[in-house]
């Protein structure tokens, strides 16, 4: 099944300037997997060495961010929209 | 260089008043010249006076509004509640886009103080925050 993932700023330019990509995946991992398959750059941007979601990057099915989701497991379907924004966060630590 | 009206200074310092003890946090909304036109507070999902991190929801709500609105999400404001309103290293090695405004709001003195840094590929140049 083929999903649509819209790509941020951030990450276009690894990505041959996409603002969406198409690829194959019922999960969200084969999603970000397909993706690393496509531009191997983007690698550690998307996934830890183990296959676990990067701990700064934010993915979400619609609405819903996939940590909520079961993580790389969330299920996606023809017509979901996944949206990749990188986590904003910091501190004075 | 950072453009905004008193009343976004306010809502920013005011947002991370209300967060305190914890660090305040939330997303700019404005042009690509670096003009203001929403303060968009967050919680601190982090739940931290050392550490922030911007609500997931908030984020992509915020990236929606701006795709409907034909504005940028311009950038982030956060607390430091003891320290100075500069970027410390955690803030430099996890700036998430080179084209954003960092406005840091030091919470330290009774007057709050806040700065606005560019931060791209580790370098940290503080641009001028004038009123508008």
């Amino acid at each position: 099944m083929s999903a649509v993932v819209r790509i941020p700023t951030v990450l276009r330019p690894a990505m041959a300037g996409a603002t969406t990509v198409t690829v194959e995946g019922v999960t969200i991992g084969e999603v970000l997997r397909a993706l690393t398959t496509s531009y191997p750059s983007v690698k550690g941007q998307l996934l830890n060495d183990d296959g676990t979601l990067h701990r700064f990057l934010n993915v979400y099915v619609n609405d819903d961010d996939v940590r909520y989701l079961g993580g790389v497991d969330a299920a996606v379907a023809g017509d979901d929209e996944i949206t990749l924004l990188p986590a904003v966060a910091g501190g004075a630590r | 260089m950072l453009t905004l009206t008193t009343a976004h200074r306010d809502a920013m310092v005011a947002t991370c008043i209300r967060a305190l003890p914890n660090e305040g946090c939330g997303l700019l909304l404005g042009s690509s010249d670096g003009v203001v036109s929403e303060v968009v507070a967050s919680v601190n999902v982090a739940d931290s006076a050392k550490v922030y991190e911007i609500d997931s929801r908030v984020l992509l709500s915020t990236y929606r509004r701006a795709d409907d609105e034909g504005t940028s999400v311009l950038g982030v404001f956060h607390s430091h509640t003891h320290s100075e309103a500069l970027p410390s290293p955690t803030d430099i090695r996890q700036a998430p886009d080179p084209q954003w405004h960092y406005v840091l709001i030091s919470l330290r003195e009774a007057q709050a103080e806040v700065r606005s840094f560019r931060i791209a590929d580790g370098a940290v140049v503080e641009e001028a925050v004038v009123g508008s």
